[in-house]
């Protein structure tokens, strides 16, 4: 057990854990985020992508201890109001179904976009071959990331 | 169950001194619409409400779980509809399991849809007609000159008008009225058109709670170690280290199982692997090796029971001039929801609150009050949105062993799946081998069709036997096995159907390219047999089938695909709709590669445009990911794969292009979550096989031996 400052989403959280527990569920059992989902717990999935330090990374691997200084957004924290482009492509092409991957999705793209704000299709499927919908909604995940690239 | 106080009160003051409207949705007795208030005790006999509030707006509580099928926004479309109120207008709410008249709150079958439309579109009618009432009153003018639009009562003649919210507290004083006339079809303004899902903005901000989300004040966390292979069960179990790491409060055992209970999922999760326990032997372990000779044997040797029959196959068979036969052949099948099994339970004495994704909270209520031994009464279940089904959470096994786990802890909890327990937990689409035979005369026409399905706890693998052709064909033979297994199945996506439909179309393109004949032609002649000269019961409408048929040919251009372009076709009538669907295979450096599906529908009235394209497309890509890469194989009654690194799913650079052509004929709506599934394996395979001359008959199609598809999508 330890204790730890984390940065997220812009705020300052202190939080007393194992050094081992993964950033998610530190998100969402000690902080009360539950946005950031679980999937699969071995980086397979890509339900439970952040940033850390920008970079969509796999949270459900990350022991607290690695991101102890780093600035972490979650889904939550992506915009203010709910408003970033991606979440606005979103709800206008309709993408979810059952809606459990979409946290993650949009935090894969998100990072892709801010490295390469106009990618094809090809740089699309590449960031996003991790996350994994079994409803199957790739088809308009895809046609949402071209029209945010657009905005 | 009676309507509790609390639910009852959250509705009256929603309505905030507008009227409240209650009918009942699904229920095969009908029931009439009747206004509701805080003192009607008639309130506790309806299931699904509709308030019209003192602002104007409407709130339509949906009474369905949300699995992701997008009834949470296409039933308040319905009922908005025939209320004539601006959709913007119109708020929606998960209503709780309640009401005692409680039928059908079921998410599975593709039924949602089918059986609430009438009830929906009556109750936003009825709420409709008591407005204009209240309006004709109060200007005191004759009700058949009101007219409604946008949420607005009209009187044209002396252009008045008044909004429902003006009106609604005069309306809660009427008595509602019986058989209110429905809308015309072309009078439709919203449904048809696309609505984007109401948790949209929830979604993608990481509001919307799912089960897994939800929590309580004073929940513990627990996982629980069932059984590793199926055929094993608990002999003991060390838990004295793991009782001593920190956030575990307690481990206890139950059916089988041991239980870690603690304060956070990570903690619980740690002890749990520490936790030592012995298992033996209860019966036996079964590996897919076992499976294979098993199907073999019983294909031959096998006691079957007849489903279908009609003339004498035996002697048709006997005389046809070409015999052809092939054999076909699928694995176990996890759900994989995206959101692994969990469910919240609190028993205090004999009262248990249930929280959590279920596609079933009616039975599994039931299941939990008879497993507790408490009344059914005593048992609430509170929806929240789902992160999938699947038909994986019409099982109630998750929802019992929290109750259950709650009652021997005293404490209110969460038993939360590991994605390795979801995976290796059972309740599978059952592996399944059929055999079909056809016997053709001297003019190429089939005179007899033989069908064969063994199926490990498969019940009725050839689903009735019904399936066209049967219908068109003067010898029929259709009849299963089964194998009793300790491996645990249940319905997954289109039960049954989502692999004997591939098995059929595939083999039926067999039948069509040895006869000499066009597939899709072929298909023709025989809805034309069916339709002049039918054998037995026909089961399917032929002219929906036709017309799907004729569709997809068209838009696929079928049959004058440029060169290069191999196209495969079939049709299936699917869990109450039709589809016919075509691919287009390329090859690419001798590998094939999918470039297109078209894919034409008759799911009769679409309520939500954009709804139903999603569940059609969404479909066709589950269909493909499972037919190219889904296997689970067992060894000694353990499941092999376990999570996404050993169990491939599609992934978004494998999809190929889709296109989707639905038929406008005005017949009820026939549901969409599960139909464009089945043929999907077929429509692929049969394209395969004009560009590579390999026929399919196993899924997945991609495995040791089938490298040559390693690079199909
Ligand atoms: S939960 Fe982290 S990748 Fe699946
Ligand atoms: S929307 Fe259901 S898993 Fe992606």
């Amino acid at each position: 057990m330890a204790s730890y400052n984390l940065k997220i989403n812009g705020k300052e959280y202190k939080t007393t854990v194992d050094d081992d527990t993964p950033l998610l569920w530190v998100l969402r059992d000690h902080l009360g985020m539950t946005g950031t989902k679980y999937g699969c717990g071995v980086a397979s999935c890509g339900a439970c992508t952040v940033h850390v330090d920008g970079q969509a990374m796999r949270s459900c691997v990350l022991p607290i201890s690695t991101v102890a200084n780093a600035k972490i957004t979650t889904i939550e924290g992506l915009s203010e109001k709910g408003d970033h482009p991606l979440q606005l492509a979103w709800d206008e092409v309709d993408v979810p179904q059952c809606g459990y991957c979409q946290a993650g999705q949009i935090m894969s793209a998100a990072a892709l976009l801010k490295k390469n704000p106009k990618p094809s299709d090809a740089d699309i499927e590449t960031a996003l071959s991790g996350n994994l919908c079994r409803c199957g909604t790739y088809h308009r995940i895809k046609e949402a990331v071209k029209l945010a690239s657009k905005k | 169950m009676q309507h509790s106080r609390r639910d009852f009160l959250k509705y009256t003051s929603a309505v905030g001194g507008g009227f409240l409207l209650g009918f009942n949705i699904l229920s095969p007795k009908r029931l009439d619409a009747a206004v509701v208030s805080a003192d009607t005790e008639g309130a506790v006999s309806f299931n699904a409400y509709l308030s019209i509030n003192a602002d104007g707006t409407a709130t339509i509580f949906s009474p369905n779980p949300e699995v992701g099928q997008g009834i949470k926004t296409s039933f308040p479309m319905i009922v908005a509809e025939e209320l004539d109120i601006d959709w913007r207008l119109v708020k929606v709410e998960q209503a709780p399991l309640d009401g005692k008249r409680f039928e059908r709150q079921v998410a599975g079958g593709s039924g949602s849809t089918p059986h609430s439309w009438k009830r929906l579109r009556q109750a936003g009618a009825t709420a409709r007609q008591m407005l204009m009432e209240a309006a004709a009153k109060r200007w005191d003018v004759p009700l058949s000159t009101c007219t409604t639009e946008n949420g607005k009562v009209w009187h044209k003649a002396s252009n008045r008008s008044l909004t429902y919210g003006e009106l609604a507290a005069d309306a809660a004083k009427l008595t509602a009225p019986k058989d209110v006339p429905l809308k015309d079809r072309k009078d439709f303004k919203l449904i048809g058109t696309s609505v984007k899902g109401v948790d949209n903005p929830l979604i993608t901000t990481g509001k919307a709670i799912f089960g897994l989300d939800f929590k309580k004040e004073g929940m513990l966390i627990a996982m629980v170690q069932r059984p590793p292979a199926f055929g094993l069960k608990l002999k003991s179990f060390d838990a004295s280290e793991a009782k001593k790491m920190s956030g575990i409060v307690d481990v206890v055992s139950f059916s089988n199982k041991v239980a870690i209970v603690g304060k956070s999922t990570w903690e619980v999760k740690k002890a749990r692997d520490i936790v030592k326990i012995e298992w033996e032997k209860a019966e036996t372990l079964e590996s897919t090796a076992d499976h294979d000779r098993i199907f073999k044997d019983l294909m031959v040797n096998g006691k079957p029971e007849v489903r279908r029959k009609e003339g004498d196959t035996e002697g048709v068979f006997k005389t046809a001039a070409k015999v052809i036969e092939a054999e076909f052949q699928c694995p176990f099948l996890p759900h994989n929801a995206m959101e692994p099994m969990n469910f919240f339970a609190h028993v205090d004495g004999d009262k248990c609150e249930l929280v959590g994704s279920t596609q079933n909270p009616q039975s599994h209520r039931d299941q939990v009050a008879k497993a507790l031994k408490i009344p059914v009464e005593n048992v609430t279940v509170q929806m929240t949105r789902m992160g999938g089904g699947f038909g994986r959470r019409l099982n109630g096994d998750f929802v019992v062993e929290a109750a259950e786990l709650s009652a021997l802890i005293k404490a209110p909890v969460k038993v939360i799946w590991t994605r390795e327990d979801d995976m290796s937990g059972g309740i599978y689409r059952p592996a399944c081998r059929y055999r079909f035979r056809a016997a053709l005369d001297k003019d190429n026409k089939m005179v007899g069709f033989e069908m064969r399905g063994v199926g490990i706890n498969a019940g009725d693998p050839t689903r009735g036997g019904n399936s066209f052709p049967v219908g068109a064909i003067d010898h029929v033979l259709i009849d299963s096995v089964n194998h009793k297994s300790p491996i645990t199945t249940g319905p997954w996506r289109a039960p049954i159907t989502n692999f004997l439909a591939f098995a059929e179309q595939s083999f039926l393109d067999e039948v069509a390219e040895k006869a000499g004949k066009d597939p899709v032609q072929m298909r023709l002649e025989w809805l034309d047999k069916a339709q002049k000269s039918p054998v037995g019961a026909v089961k399917y409408d032929i002219d929906r089938f036709r017309k799907v048929i004729q569709l997809v040919a068209e838009k696929a251009n079928w049959g004058k695909s440029p060169k290069g372009v191999h196209q495969g076709f079939s049709v299936y009538f699917s869990h109450n709709s039709y589809i016919a669907q075509i691919a287009e295979i390329v090859l690419e450096k001798k590998k094939p590669v999918l470039k297109k599906v078209y894919c034409s529908v008759d799911c009769g009235i679409l309520v939500n445009k954009s709804g139903a394209l999603n569940q059609v497309v969404g479909s066709i890509v589950d269909g493909l990911g499972h037919a190219m890469y889904g296997k689970l194989s067992f060894k000694e009654g353990a499941a092999e794969q376990n999570n996404f690194n050993t169990f491939r799913m599609i992934r978004i650079s494998e999809i190929p292009e889709v296109e989707v052509h639905f038929v406008d004929n005005g017949i009820d709506p026939t549901g969409l979550g599960e139909p464009a599934l089945p043929p999907l394996g077929g429509t692929v395979a049969n394209a395969i096989y004009k560009a590579t001359g390999k026929r399919l008959r196993q899924q997945p199609f991609v495995n040791e031996e089938t490298e040559l598809l390693e690079k199909l999508l």
